[in-house]
C-alpha cells in the first residue's frame, strides 16, 4: 500500500517537473509580456529534436544540448518579441486588444514552425535511449533519465527564481510584470524586458524539449499537447504568479499520475475538468489575490 | 417627499472600508450635492446607487421600493441614470447612436423608430450637440463627450440624475455652460445627485449638500451652512487653508 | 443630387447584386460538374462558421475559441439520430443542442473577461472531446461511428439553406436594436449596462444564436464526413479556422469574413491534398501577416485603397 502511494507520488513529481518547467516558461512570456504563446509548445518540439539530433548524428549528451539549445531559443525568442510583437504592441489601442492579437500572432507560429519541422524533420515518432536504467526508490524502480529530468527541472527553476529574487535585471522584470508603465518611468527599458522575458520563456521551453526527449518518443506534432498542460497549469497557479506555475506544475503531475493510477483513461479528462472548474470557481488561481 | 433613501450603506475593498455606515435622504426635484477630498467614497457611492458594485450591508431604496441587489440594467429602466468620472462613451459608435441606444434600451416605452430618432435628436439638441451628430464619438472634445454622456443619461428617462464630476477638467467658460445644463434638467423635474469639486458650481446649483470623508458621513445641509461647519472647513477645505498658510 | 436616392440606388444595385448570387448558386449543381459543388460545401462551412463566429465575437470582442464544440455537437447530434428522424428534423435538433449548450456555457461564462474567455471555450472543446472519447471506448465499447450518407448536391442545398437563413438572421439583428447593443457592449460594457442593456441576456442570447448555425451546419457537414470519432468531430482546427478567415477578411462587414473564408478554404482545397505542410505553412504565414498589416481585414484593406484612389480622381478632375 504504501508503496503504491509512494510509487504514485513520485511519479507525479517526475512528471510535474517538466510540467513546472514548461509552465514557468508560459508564465513568463504571459505574465510580464502579455503574449498567451499558443506556439510555446512548438519551441518545446524543438528543443526535443534539436537534443535528438544532435545525440543521434554527433553522439553529443543530452545535458550538455540542454546548453547549446537553449541560447539558440532564447535568441530567436527574444528576436521574434523585438520584431512581431513589439509591432503588434505600438499597434494595439489597449492591452485587452495586444493580448487577443499576440494571441493569435503566435498561433500562426505554431502553424508556421511545426510544418518547418514536419518538412525537414517529417511526421514519425522518434526516440532514443539514454541512462535508461533503473533506480530503487523505497521499492519501486525508476529510470535513472527521468530522476535526471527531475533534478534538471527543479535545479533549473530555483536557478531562475534566485535570479527573479536578487539581481538586477530580474528585478526589472518583476516590476515590469506589476506595471510595466510604471516601471518604464522608473527607469526601466520595458522593451528590452519584455523580450528578454519572451526570449527565457523560449529558453524554459528548449530546456524542457530537451528533458522530455530524455524520457518519452518526440514527434514534430507533440507541442500542442504541451501547450495545453501548460495553459492549465498555468491558469491553476494564477496567470502571472511564476512560483504559482512552478507549485501549479508539481500539483498537476501529482493529480494526474493519480487519475492515471486509477483510470489512465481519464488524466486528460480530470486535466480540463480542473482547468474549467478552476477558471469558473478561482480565474485568479490557487495563490491569486 | 424622498425619492432616494440610502440607510445604514457600506462596501469595503479588502480591509479598507470605502463606504461606512451612510445614511442619505433625496427629495424629489432638488438638486443634491455629494462632496468631499479625493478618495472619500464619493463615486463608490454612485456605484453601489447604480449597482455597479454590490452593496455589503445596508439597503438603497428608490421611489420606496428596495433597489439593493438589482442589476444595472433594471436600476437604469426604473429611472435612474448616471454619468462616469472617466467619460464612458461608445468611441467608435456615431454621437446619435450613444443616444438612441439609451432610448432604445433606458424605458420600455412603445415608442416608434422614427419617434425614437426624433426624440434622441431633441436630447443632443439639449445638449447642444447637434452639430456634431454623426461624428464617432471619440472625435469630440473632453467637454462634449462629457456633455453626450448627459444626453445618453437624459435619454433613458431618469427620474434621479447622477452626475459623476462632469465639470472635472473643463475650462471656465465651459464649467459655466454645464452649470447652466444643470440648471435646465433640474427645471425638466429631474431629481439631480452631483459629484463635484467645482465648489463654484455646487454651492449655486445645490439646495443640499453632503459631505464624505474616509467613506463616512461627516456633515450634510444647505451650501451656506457647509460652507461655514468647523467639521468640513477642517477636513476638506482645511486642506486648502493649511497650503496657502 | 441628393444624398438619400443616392444611398438608396446604391442598396438598391447591392440587393440586386446579392439576389443574382443567390439565384446562380441556387442553379449551380444543375449546369456544372461535381467538383464545384464538394468545393462551394467546403467554401459554405466556413463561410457558415466565420459568419456565426463574427455575429458573436466580431461585434462584442470576447474571443470564442468554442465554434468546434458547437459544430462537433452537430456532428454527434447526427451521428446519433440521423439514421431515425427525418433530415431537416436532425439539422434542427443540432441546432437546438448547440443552442442550449451555449446558453448554459455562456450563462457560466460571460462574466469571464478577455482572454479567460478564451481559454476557457479553447478548454471546453478539448474536455468534450477527451470525455466523449472515454465515454465511446469504455460505454459503447467503439471509437467512432458511421454517419447517413447524402448525396452532394443535397448537403449543398442544406448548406445554401443555412446560409441563407444565417445572412438573413446576421442582417436583421446588425440593424435592430440588438444590434447597437452588441457594438456597445464590445466598446464600452459597463456603460452599456448602466443605459439600460441587459448585458448578460443580450451576450448569452447572441452566443447561443450563432451556436445554433454552428451546430446546424455541424449535422449537414456530418453526412459529408460519413465516419466520425470524438477528435474528427471536435476537432480545434475548427475553432481557430474560422477566427483566422474572420480575421484574414475583416471583421466588420458581412461580406469581409465570407470573402475571407471563401479565399482561405479555396487555397485549402488547392493545396491540401498535396502539399498539406505548404499549405499551414502558408496560412500561418498569412495569418501572422494578416494581423500585422490587415487590422481592418482584406476588405478593409481594399476599401481604405479605394478611397484613396476615389480622392486622387477627385483631385485630377
Amino acid at each position: 500500500m504504501i508503496t503504491t502511494f509512494l510509487d504514485i507520488v513520485i511519479s507525479g513529481l517526475l512528471m510535474g517537473g517538466i510540467y513546472a518547467l514548461i509552465a514557468v516558461g508560459l508564465s513568463l512570456q504571459y505574465g510580464v509580456a502579455r503574449v498567451l504563446n499558443i506556439s510555446h509548445g512548438e519551441f518545446i518540439m524543438i528543443g526535443a529534436f534539436g537534443t535528438y539530433i544532435l545525440y543521434k548524428t554527433a553522439g553529443v549528451n543530452p545535458i550538455l544540448t540542454l546548453a547549446i539549445c537553449g541560447p539558440v531559443l532564447f535568441l530567436i525568442g527574444f528576436f521574434l518579441y523585438k520584431t512581431l510583437f513589439k509591432i503588434l504592441l505600438a499597434f494595439s489601442d489597449s492591452a485587452e486588444i495586444f493580448e487577443g492579437k499576440s494571441l493569435l500572432a503566435s498561433f500562426g507560429l505554431l502553424f508556421i514552425i511545426q510544418n518547418i519541422a514536419i518538412l525537414i524533420w517529417g511526421a514519425d515518432i522518434k526516440s532514443y535511449s539514454f541512462l535508461n536504467i533503473g533506480v530503487d526508490l523505497g521499492g519501486a524502480l525508476f529510470p535513472a533519465n527521468r530522476m535526471v529530468t527531475l533534478l534538471f527541472a527543479v535545479v533549473i527553476s530555483m536557478t531562475f527564481y534566485l535570479f527573479l529574487a536578487f539581481t538586477r535585471m530580474g528585478k526589472a522584470i518583476r516590476a515590469a510584470a506589476q506595471n510595466p508603465r510604471i516601471a518604464g518611468l522608473m527607469g526601466v527599458n520595458i522593451n528590452q524586458v519584455l523580450a528578454l522575458c519572451f526570449g527565457f520563456g523560449a529558453l524554459m521551453a528548449s530546456f524542457a524539449g530537451g528533458l522530455l526527449s530524455m524520457c518519452y518518443p518526440i514527434t514534430t506534432t507533440m507541442g500542442m499537447e504541451y501547450t495545453v498542460i501548460a495553459i492549465i497549469v498555468v491558469v491553476l497557479g494564477g496567470l502571472d504568479s511564476i512560483v504559482g506555475s512552478f507549485i501549479g506544475g508539481f500539483l498537476l503531475g501529482i493529480v494526474g499520475s493519480i487519475v492515471t493510477y486509477i483510470e489512465p483513461g481519464l488524466a486528460l479528462v480530470a486535466y480540463y475538468a480542473i482547468f474549467i472548474i478552476l477558471l469558473l470557481v478561482r480565474p485568479t488561481g490557487i495563490l491569486g489575490k | 417627499m424622498s425619492i432616494l433613501e440610502g440607510k445604514g450603506v457600506t462596501k469595503y475593498f479588502g480591509g479598507l472600508a470605502a463606504v461606512s455606515n451612510v445614511d442619505f435622504s433625496v427629495e424629489k426635484g432638488e438638486a443634491f450635492g455629494l462632496i468631499g477630498p479625493n478618495g472619500a467614497g464619493k463615486t463608490t457611492l454612485f456605484n453601489l446607487i447604480s449597482a455597479a458594485y454590490p452593496v455589503k450591508s445596508g439597503i438603497i431604496r428608490f421611489k420606496d421600493k428596495d433597489i439593493t441587489g438589482l442589476k444595472p440594467y433594471k436600476i437604469c429602466r426604473m429611472g435612474v441614470a448616471r454619468t462616469f468620472q472617466i467619460v464612458k462613451i461608445f468611441p467608435d459608435l456615431p454621437v446619435f447612436s450613444n443616444v438612441l441606444l439609451g432610448l432604445h434600451f433606458g424605458h420600455s416605452s412603445g415608442m416608434s423608430s422614427a419617434e425614437k430618432a426624433s426624440l434622441a435628436l431633441e436630447y443632443l439638441d439639449f445638449v447642444g450637440l447637434t452639430q456634431v451628430k454623426m461624428a464617432p464619438a471619440k472625435d469630440l472634445t473632453l467637454a462634449n463627450q462629457k456633455r453626450l454622456e448627459v444626453a445618453r443619461a437624459l435619454a433613458t428617462g431618469p427620474e434621479l440624475l447622477l452626475l459623476d464630476e462632469i465639470m472635472a477638467g473643463l475650462n471656465p467658460t465651459e464649467v459655466s455652460q454645464a452649470m447652466e445644463l444643470v440648471n435646465r434638467i433640474r427645471e425638466k423635474g429631474i431629481t439631480i445627485i452631483m459629484i463635484e469639486h467645482v465648489m463654484k458650481a455646487i454651492m449655486n446649483i445645490c439646495q443640499r449638500i453632503m459631505v464624505l470623508h474616509h467613506g463616512e458621513k461627516i456633515a450634510e445641509g444647505s451650501p451656506r451652512e457647509i460652507a461655514n461647519s468647523e467639521k468640513v472647513i477642517k477636513v476638506y477645505l482645511g486642506e486648502k487653508a493649511h497650503a496657502t498658510c | 443630387m441628393d444624398i438619400t436616392t443616392l444611398k438608396s440606388k446604391k442598396s438598391l444595385i447591392w440587393w440586386t447584386v446579392i439576389f443574382t448570387i443567390f439565384i446562380l448558386l441556387i442553379f449551380l449543381p444543375f449546369y456544372t460538374q461535381g467538383y464545384a459543388v464538394v468545393l462551394l460545401i467546403s467554401i459554405l462551412v466556413y463561410v457558415i462558421l466565420t459568419l456565426s463566429w463574427v455575429m458573436f465575437s466580431g461585434s462584442t470582442g470576447y474571443m470564442s475559441l468554442a465554434p468546434a464544440a458547437f459544430f462537433g455537437v452537430g456532428i454527434y447530434t447526427s451521428a446519433l439520430i440521423g439514421k431515425v428522424f427525418p433530415f431537416p428534423i436532425t439539422v434542427l435538433v443540432g441546432g437546438m443542442a448547440s443552442f442550449i449548450l451555449a446558453i448554459l456555457v455562456g450563462a457560466l461564462t460571460l462574466r469571464l473577461k478577455g482572454i479567460y474567455f478564451a481559454i476557457f471555450t479553447f478548454g471546453l472543446v478539448m474536455l468534450i472531446a477527451y470525455s466523449l472519447l472515454f465515454f465511446e471506448i469504455q460505454v459503447t465499447g467503439t471509437r467512432g461511428r458511421f454517419v447517413i450518407v447524402m448525396d452532394y448536391n443535397t448537403i449543398y442545398f442544406y448548406m445554401l439553406g443555412i446560409f441563407m437563413l444565417l445572412l438573413l438572421t446576421t442582417y436583421l439583428i446588425k440593424n435592430s436594436k440588438y444590434g447597437l447593443a452588441l457594438r456597445s457592449i464590445g466598446q464600452e460594457e459597463d456603460a452599456a449596462a448602466h443605459t439600460g442593456v441587459n448585458v448578460v441576456g443580450v451576450k448569452v442570447m447572441t452566443f447561443a444564436i450563432s451556436a445554433f448555425f454552428m451546430g446546424a451546419v455541424g449535422s449537414v457537414m456530418a453526412t459529408k464526413l460519413t465516419y466520425i470519432d470524438p477528435f474528427i468531430a471536435f476537432s480545434t482546427t475548427y475553432s481557430f479556422m474560422p477566427v483566422a478567415m474572420a480575421i484574414f477578411g475583416g471583421t466588420g462587414s458581412l461580406y469581409g469574413p465570407i470573402i475571407g473564408a471563401a479565399i482561405l478554404t479555396y487555397l485549402e482545397e488547392i493545396l491540401i491534398t498535396k502539399f498539406a505542410e505548404v499549405y499551414m505553412l502558408i496560412f500561418g504565414a498569412i495569418l501572422v501577416a494578416a494581423i500585422l498589416y490587415l487590422p481592418d481585414g482584406l476588405v478593409g484593406f481594399i476599401q481604405k485603397i479605394w478611397r484613396r484612389l476615389m480622392e486622387r480622381n477627385h483631385v485630377d478632375t
